[in-house]
Parts: structure tokens; C-alpha cells; sequence
């Protein structure tokens, strides 16, 4: 993130010790959507209690609508933002699992919402902790993916979620993760801004086909014949495709506002770095603690996170690591008998055009909250730096930190 | 109060119009009009996946007159709940004026109702919405080629509970979701037919006019599904009622009321002769079957007199 200058507002912005689930839930109170419909799961659980604790205090005036199973959840939010109001959710693991069909659904009907995700992993075994094989599994249902460092990050991607999933040449869902624990249930100290400012940001909701408007009904979730179906699917990636400008144009304005500037990806020392590691969310930060200590000892190492994996960044990913040696991609899910993990398979292919591209690898990590130590990480950067010397790449997919 | 006279009706304005694909005689179409017809004011209605929503729907046409939604099979009812939630949102936030009335409506076949939506009803219902769901059940998934569902009457053909050398038909009788809706302590739930149109608007009327949420469970005929001639469904449909397997009756703040008693109750194998699902069923090694069905049929029956209050 590159340093803003910032504004004057009329009232000040709040240091605060908050979770990630606290972040969030306290954008939501800004926020104050007409609809909040919602099923609490670990660890996510936290921003619903403490929405809901907002809702019995008045805080805000918001339909909360504690529903009996994600499934219903996600299908209120469809009806709610047809209705033509501003609309979110809140789950991951199993109950994202359980939203499937309806999540295609809200993207389908172009519908505009916002959902928070803490990533957790998916049964079975049955865990509640970190991993991103559940938003990974419906990577590409239609939806906008934002990833969070930490609670800062996830209290300032949902105040922008808001405003890129109601970009009129956007209309696309957009959802907010953050890692299961790490960041969910880390208290951190965070800027939260003035409601008044929060408020200016996201603006007056502006609804494009009310279903609420009875004098000018409209008809939401036709049938489509093969005559027509390809051609709607195609309009609908419309949104995806324009979303990249809308993010980082929002993303501008948001830091003008409060300093904190954002992107689709943030580099990390990768002006001069020589082997890059490639990461979303909570991780990134241990990446950038064991780099500082890298370029100590002289090893250029330098990071790419991945903030919106939808609609991936393909040509800036490929413009930050084509001046690298090598790369290793880190997956905090599952091959499932892929070529190797989703973000590693995305980001080799972004380098396919590259006139001469780094080598690249792939960790699997940190599945089910398996913990990444900083020492892995540096073991990670050395073996890139034993590529680049001796040229021999090795193993394409591995774990990390796992018992053999 | 909405007039119910013939001609009143008649000329009341279609807000589910002409020139949908549903079969011709069927009973879905009809119970739909009828229930449009039973109420003035404004409505928006989520509808399930299911034959009413592909014929009344599909790209580029579309036969309903009111702001209207598709979401999926198991889902009408919570898609409902979401409409409604944020009908109160803009109301409480000043975004709607306070003397807009809205209605808000869902439909929904025995598959989206009694099987595959039932959780998102029982939760909807639960909470308090405001809503009226109306279950359009023709006994089985009739929109993808007639497979069994919880509503399928005991011993019915369909291609999921077929006739064969070892089974004759569906092997377990049916789900009372009409008392199971009653039991959310709702403020109204009822059960009704087309055959007897009046009944039924009026009990979609009372509906519309209680506060919080309405069940109405409609039986049905299906052209396709029943294996029946289609000129003669409501017939069929009305000696399900006159058989007092499909009695009509309403639950209004836990009170049971029978609303037709049929004066002489057929035999429940009227109600199964001339449909080619129950065909089976008249041959005579099949006799016993038929006997055990019709002694569940009495004593569901006489449950129902004896919750009403009535005489046996």
C-alpha cells in the first residue's frame, strides 16, 4: 500500500482494538443495510452476534433476519436485493457450501450484495479452522473475491465491497474474506473512520429494477431456452469484466479519504526482488516479517498478494513477477487433483505469454489451521534461490509443514 | 371485503394472464386465477422452480401482470421472506409512503413445498413474516415427468414408486403438511380445491388479510401426472374431497373448522377409478392394499371431526 496523503474530515477516525469479525460487524453498523439475513457459523459468528447486539440496541435499523440455514440466508439476501435495498451476509465453510446454488443465483440476477466470509475448511474431517477450500470451491460462481490481511483490511474492503457490487456497470456480488481465526478472532488495534464519512462513501442505495416499485413490475429469474441462455451469461460477465477498473478507482478514492490506498494485488518489496512468493490474506503478513529479515541477509525476496482473486489480475500479476528469478505460489487449499492449487494454476497461466518467465512452484499450507512458521517461509525463499542459481526446479507442488 | 359475485369476478382485471404454456385443463392454472382473483391489492410473488414457473416465465414472455421472482426449487419461501424484510426496511426508513399496502406472495409445488422446501417454509413461517404461501400440490414433481414426493398418495404409480412384480405403487401415505403447517401456530392455514372455487377464495382472501403468515395447501389435478382424462380433472380433484382424503378445512389461531362435508362420503377407490396411476390398485390382489389405505383415510378423517368438534 502505497503511503496517501490524508484528507481532512470533519470529525476524526478512531484507533480501536477490534477482531476481524468485530471490523467487519462495525462496518456493518456504519453501513446499516436494509436487509442483513444471515445463519451464524465459526468463526464467523462474531460479526452476526455483534450485528445482532447492534440491532437490540437500535444502532441501526436494518431487517436483520436471523434465518434457519444458509441456504434460506443467502435466498432472503436474493428476494431482499430484488426488493431494491442494500443487502449482506455473513458465513463460510459449510454454510457457504450450503449457499451453492442460491450464489449463483444472486450473480446471475446481477444482483448487488456484499458478503463476509471467515475461510474455514470443509468436511470432511470435520474442522472449524482457517483455509480458503471453501471460497476457492465457488471461485467462479459469479462473484466479486476481495481477500483480507487482517482486521483493517476487512473493515476497509467492506466499506468499498459495497460501493464496487453497486457500480452501475458492475452489479455484481462481492464477498469480503478473512483467514478462520487468524484473523477472525485476532484482536488488532485498526482505524475505524466516522460514520459520517463511512456513510458520504457508500452513498444513497440506488436500486435498478425495484421489485418493491409495484407500479413498474418486473420479472426477476425467467427461464431461458438454449436460445437465449449463452448470451445472458455472456452480459453477465460484463460486470466481471468491468469490475478491475471499478476496484482500483474505488480503491483510489478510499485512500484520498483515509490514507489507506488499495489495489487488486499489493507488492511487497518486489521492486527489486529477485524470488517472489504469491499469497492472499492472513499469511502475507508472516511472509512480510521473514522478508524484512531475507533482505538482511541479502536475499532479495520480495511478496505479491492477491487481494482480488476475482476477477483475477492476470496482467498484473504478470507484470510484478515476470522480473523475478522464481516464484512460489502458496495455496491454502487443496489440489483436488488439479495441476496444483487455484492460485497456483492462475498465476502460471498469467505467465504463460511471459517472453521468459520465472519458474514456478506450488505450496499447499496451512489447511484446516495447520500454523505456517516464519522458518518455512524462509526455507520457502531459500529453495527459490537455489532454482534461480542451479536452474533445476524440482518438485512443482509440495506441502508445507506437513507430517510424512 | 373483495366481491366474490360471478360477475364481478369475470371482470376483475387478470393479473395472471392469458398466454402461458401450462396444460391445458390443469389445475394449477385454475387454482392460480382463482387465487388472483380473491384479492385487490398489490402483490409480489417469489415462485419455486416447478411447472408454473417454466410456463408462466420463460424468456422472452412472461403471463404475470405483478413484480415477480424465480430463484430456485427449495427457496420460494425464504425468497419471499427477503422480499418482505425489505418492504419493511424502506417502509421503516420512509422509502416506501405508510399507506402503500403490499402483499406478498409465494407458490409453490408439492416438490418445492413438502420435500425440498419445507425447512425454508417451517423458518419462514417461524419468524413471522408477513406472507401467504400457496402449496400447488398435484402429488408429485409432475414438471420433470411425474416422480414420487411426500404428497403422492399411498399406492400411486410414478416413475419413482413404480408397479412391478414386488411393489404396487407408493409404499407410505402421505404427509399432513396442512397440520404440520398449523402446528407453527400460524395464524391461518387451510386446505382447499379448485372444485369448490368459492371456498377457496375465500380462504385465500382471509389469507391475504391476517397479519403474519398464511398457508393455503391446494390440491390439484395434473393432466399429465394423474394418467387421467384432463376435461375431468376438477372432478377428479372434488371426489379426493368428497372421499375425505383431501377434506377442506381451515386452522385460524389453533381453531379447526371444516369448511365442506361432504353429505355421503365416497369410497376412497371412486377417488382412485378413471386416474391410470391408481389402476393397480382396482385389481382384486390388490384388495387388501386398497382396504389398509382407505382405514388411514377414515381415521385421518375422524382425527380431523374430532379436532373440529364435530360429530363423527
Amino acid at each position: 500500500m502505497e503511503k496517501g496523503t490524508m484528507k481532512k474530515t470533519k470529525s476524526k477516525s478512531r484507533r480501536v482494538f477490534l477482531t476481524g469479525d468485530g471490523a467487519i460487524a462495525e462496518a456493518m453498523r456504519q453501513i446499516n443495510p436494509h436487509v442483513v439475513a444471515a445463519y451464524p457459523i465459526t468463526p464467523s459468528t462474531q460479526v452476526v452476534e455483534t450485528f445482532a447486539r447492534f440491532v437490540a440496541d437500535g444502532l441501526v435499523d436494518t431487517e436483520f433476519v436471523v434465518t434457519e440455514s444458509e441456504h434460506s440466508a443467502m435466498s432472503a439476501c436474493v428476494g431482499a436485493a430484488a426488493g431494491g435495498g442494500r443487502v449482506m451476509t455473513v458465513t463460510g465453510s459449510q454454510g457457504l457450501a450450503y449457499m451453492f446454488e442460491v450464489l449463483g443465483v444472486t450473480s446471475g440476477l446481477r444482483l448487488p450484495m456484499v458478503m463476509a466470509i471467515a475461510n474455514r475448511a470443509l468436511n470432511s474431517p470435520l474442522n472449524i479452522h482457517g483455509d480458503h477450500s471453501d471460497t476457492m470451491a465457488m471461485r467462479d460462481m459469479g462473484w466479486i473475491h476481495l481477500y483480507s490481511e487482517n482486521g483493517q483490511e476487512a473493515y476497509d474492503n467492506t466499506v468499498q465491497a459495497f460501493r464496487i457490487a453497486e457500480n452501475p456497470n458492475v452489479r455484481t456480488p462481492v464477498l469480503v474474506a478473512i483467514d478462520g481465526f487468524q484473523t477472525s478472532h485476532m484482536v488488532e488495534t485498526l482505524t475505524v473512520e466516522t460514520d459520517e464519512l463511512v456513510k458520504k462513501f457508500i452513498g444513497k442505495y440506488i436500486p435498478s429494477y425495484p421489485m418493491i416499485d409495484i407500479d413498474n413490475p418486473v420479472l426477476y429469474g425467467a427461464a431461458d431456452r438454449p436460445d437465449y441462455y449463452m448470451e445472458h451469461k455472456r452480459n453477465q460477465l460484463v460486470g466481471m469484466i468491468n469490475a478491475p477498473e471499478v476496484i482500483q478507482q474505488v480503491g483510489k478514492e478510499y485512500g484520498d479519504l483515509t490514507g489507506r490506498y488499495y489495489g487488486l494485488v499489493e507488492e511487497y518489496r518486489m521492486e527489486d526482488a529477485e524470488y517472489a512468493i504469491v499469497v492472499m490474506s492472513a499469511t502475507a503478513g508472516s511472509v512480510k516479517d521473514v522478508i524484512e529479515q531475507l533482505r538482511e541477509e541479502g536475499v532479495a525476496a520480495g511478496l505479491l498478494k492477491i487481494r482480488a482473486f476475482r476477477p483475477f489480475p492476470a496482467d498484473e500479476v504478470a507484470k510484478s513477477l515476470s522480473r523475478t528469478k522464481s516464484v512460489a505460489v502458496l495455496d491454502r487449499c487443496g489440489t483436488g487433483g488439479a495441476q496444483g492449487g487455484p492460485l497456483f494454476l492462475e498465476v502460471r497461466t498469467a505467465l504463460y505469454e511471459e517472453k521468459s518467465p520465472p519458474q514456478v512452484i506450488n505450496y499447499i499450507f496451512g489447511l484446516g489451521g495447520r500454523d505456517l512458521p516464519l522458518r518455512d517461509i524462509k526455507d520457502v525463499y531459500l529453495r527459490l534461490r537455489e532454482i534461480a542459481r542451479t536452474g533445476k526446479r524440482g518438485k512443482l507442488v509440495d506441502f508445507l509443514n506437513l507430517r510424512e | 371485503m373483495v366481491s366474490f359475485k360471478l360477475k364481478d369476478i369475470a371482470t376483475r382485471e387478470e393479473r395472471f394472464a392469458q398466454g402461458h404454456k401450462m396444460c391445458p385443463g390443469c389445475g394449477v392454472a385454475i387454482t392460480v386465477r382463482q387465487i388472483m382473483a380473491s384479492f385487490e391489492e398489490p402483490v409480489v410473488i417469489a415462485n419455486a422452480t416447478g411447472c408454473l414457473e417454466i410456463c408462466s416465465g420463460t424468456f422472452p414472455h412472461s403471463s404475470w401482470k405483478v413484480p415477480w421472482i424465480h430463484s430456485a426449487f427449495p427457496n420460494a419461501a425464504s425468497t419471499i421472506a427477503g422480499l418482505e424484510s425489505m418492504y419493511r426496511a424502506k417502509l421503516k426508513r420512509g422509502e416506501i409512503h405508510k399507506e402503500r399496502k403490499i402483499k406478498f406472495l409465494a407458490f409453490g409445488g408439492d416438490g418445492g413445498t413438502y420435500d425440498i422446501g419445507f425447512q425454508a417454509l417451517s423458518g419462514a413461517a417461524e419468524r413471522g413474516h408477513n406472507f401467504v404461501y400457496v402449496c400447488l400440490d398435484n402429488e408429485g414433481y409432475m414438471n420433470t415427468g411425474g416422480q414420487r414426493s411426500s404428497a403422492t398418495p399411498p399406492g400411486a404409480r410414478t416413475t419413482t414408486s413404480e408397479v412391478g412384480k414386488v411393489l404396487q405403487g407408493k409404499q407410505q401415505f402421505r404427509k399432513d403438511l396442512t397440520r404440520i403447517m398449523a402446528a407453527h401456530n400460524i395464524p391461518y392455514a387451510a386446505q382447499a380445491a379448485p372444485s369448490k372455487w368459492l371456498d377457496l377464495m375465500k380462504k385465500a382472501y382471509r389469507a391475504f388479510e391476517v397479519e403474519g403468515p398464511a398457508f393455503i395447501n391446494v390440491l390439484c389435478n395434473c393432466p399429465t401426472g394423474w394418467h387421467a382424462d384432463p376435461a375431468r380433472g376438477l372432478e377428479f380433484v372434488q371426489r379426493a374431497v368428497d372421499s375425505c382424503f383431501w377434506p377442506l378445512y381451515e386452522v385460524e389461531s389453533g381453531v379447526v373448522r371444516i369448511t365442506y362435508k361432504p353429505r355421503k362420503k365416497i369410497p376412497v377407490v371412486e377417488w382412485f377409478k378413471d386416474q391410470g396411476r391408481f389402476k393397480h390398485l382396482l385389481r382384486p390382489e390388490n384388495e387388501e392394499l386398497l382396504e389398509s389405505i382407505q382405514v388411514e383415510v377414515d381415521r385421518i378423517w375422524n382425527q380431523l371431526l374430532k379436532d373440529a368438534g364435530e360429530e363423527m
